[in-house]
């Protein structure tokens, strides 16, 4: 069975759901799915339908390079598991701690640094990168 | 008007019609060639017979493969094209290389992946030339975590060693 077959239920839904840019091809013995999905909720989607065909996620054998559409000055909301959220002065845990955010806290996104790291501004004027795993365009 | 002055009219325009065509077909089809290959982009055939010039070969688009037919039927008179044949295929160029990847680990990369496994407890990493390699205990919510931190990242990874917290 093909990679695009053994995913095909996930390729559908992200076409459904009108995945910008989406890009499939099979590289390597993997399949490469990218593209910017419209909300949090969809790339939540995408993520669980990955999870239920490939147990685990163990195969290895899809790379699901899906961000969120956010432009700057999105609303983006802290999703840390109950912990502050750390703001940086550069992209990586080198960087000084220049601020917090709560959990559960909006953000504004700045800019897309890269796809790991986000520049945010805070309510109270904190400006700096976190970790972009943790922040949820709203 | 005088006949006499008209006669002679007559036959220098008549002399320049049957001339222009029979001008134009002494122009050898070698040169027609070169002068049709130096308005064609890279990639076009051309091939001439008679001043007739077939154009064949791929080009990416449908806008490229008329433009090199009009290059060829703008070239002035004296090039020697009498008319042309259009047999360019349209070949799409292959899709970008998959850019969810990173091949090869460097130090940024593997601080990216460093940084983001650092507060999901019980997991350590480590990096192969290619992959990280992660081993430990993760609930199924930390699993897709750290999933979607790598596919973030563009990191290959093994999980293979990475256990459900019973």
């Amino acid at each position: 069975m093909s990679l695009q077959d053994k995913y095909a239920s996930l390729l559908d839904a992200a076409k459904n759901m009108g995945v910008a840019n989406l890009s499939v091809a099979e590289q390597g013995g993997a399949l490469h799915v990218s593209g910017t999905a419209n909300s949090t909720a969809d790339y939540d989607a995408l993520w669980n339908m990955y999870s239920q065909i490939d147990p685990n996620m163990a195969s290895g054998d899809l790379m699901m390079n899906i961000d969120i559409k956010a432009d700057a000055g999105a609303s983006l909301k802290v999703t840390t598991d109950s912990t502050n959220l750390n703001i940086r002065s550069v992209p990586s845990t080198e960087g000084e701690i220049v601020g917090k955010a709560a959990h559960n806290e909006v953000v504004t996104l700045v800019e897309k640094t890269d796809d790991s790291w986000w520049k945010i501004r805070t309510a109270a004027g904190e400006e700096g990168y976190a970790y972009a795993q943790y922040l949820s365009p709203m | 008007m005088n006949y006499k002055n008209i006669i002679p009219a007559l036959m220098i325009t008549g002399a320049i019609a049957v001339m222009t065509p029979s001008c134009s077909s002494k122009v050898p089809d070698a040169t027609v060639k070169t002068n049709a290959e130096a308005v064609v982009t890279p990639g076009v055939t051309v091939e001439v017979k008679d001043g007739v010039v077939t154009l064949s070969g791929n080009v990416n688009n449908d806008a490229d493969k008329a433009s090199a037919e009009t290059a060829v039927k703008n070239l002035d008179k004296k090039s020697g094209v009498k008319s042309v044949v259009n047999n360019i295929a349209v070949t799409p160029p292959p899709p970008p290389p998959p850019a969810s990847v990173t091949t090869t680990l460097d130090a940024a990369t593997q601080q990216k992946v460093m940084d983001g496994i650092k507060d999901i407890k019980g997991v350590t990493v480590t990096f192969t030339a290619d992959k990280a390699v992660l081993t430990g205990e993760v609930s199924k919510a930390d699993r897709m975590k750290i999933m979607q931190m790598l596919a973030a990242a563009k990191v290959k990874s093994d999980v293979s060693q990475l256990m459900d917290k019973k």
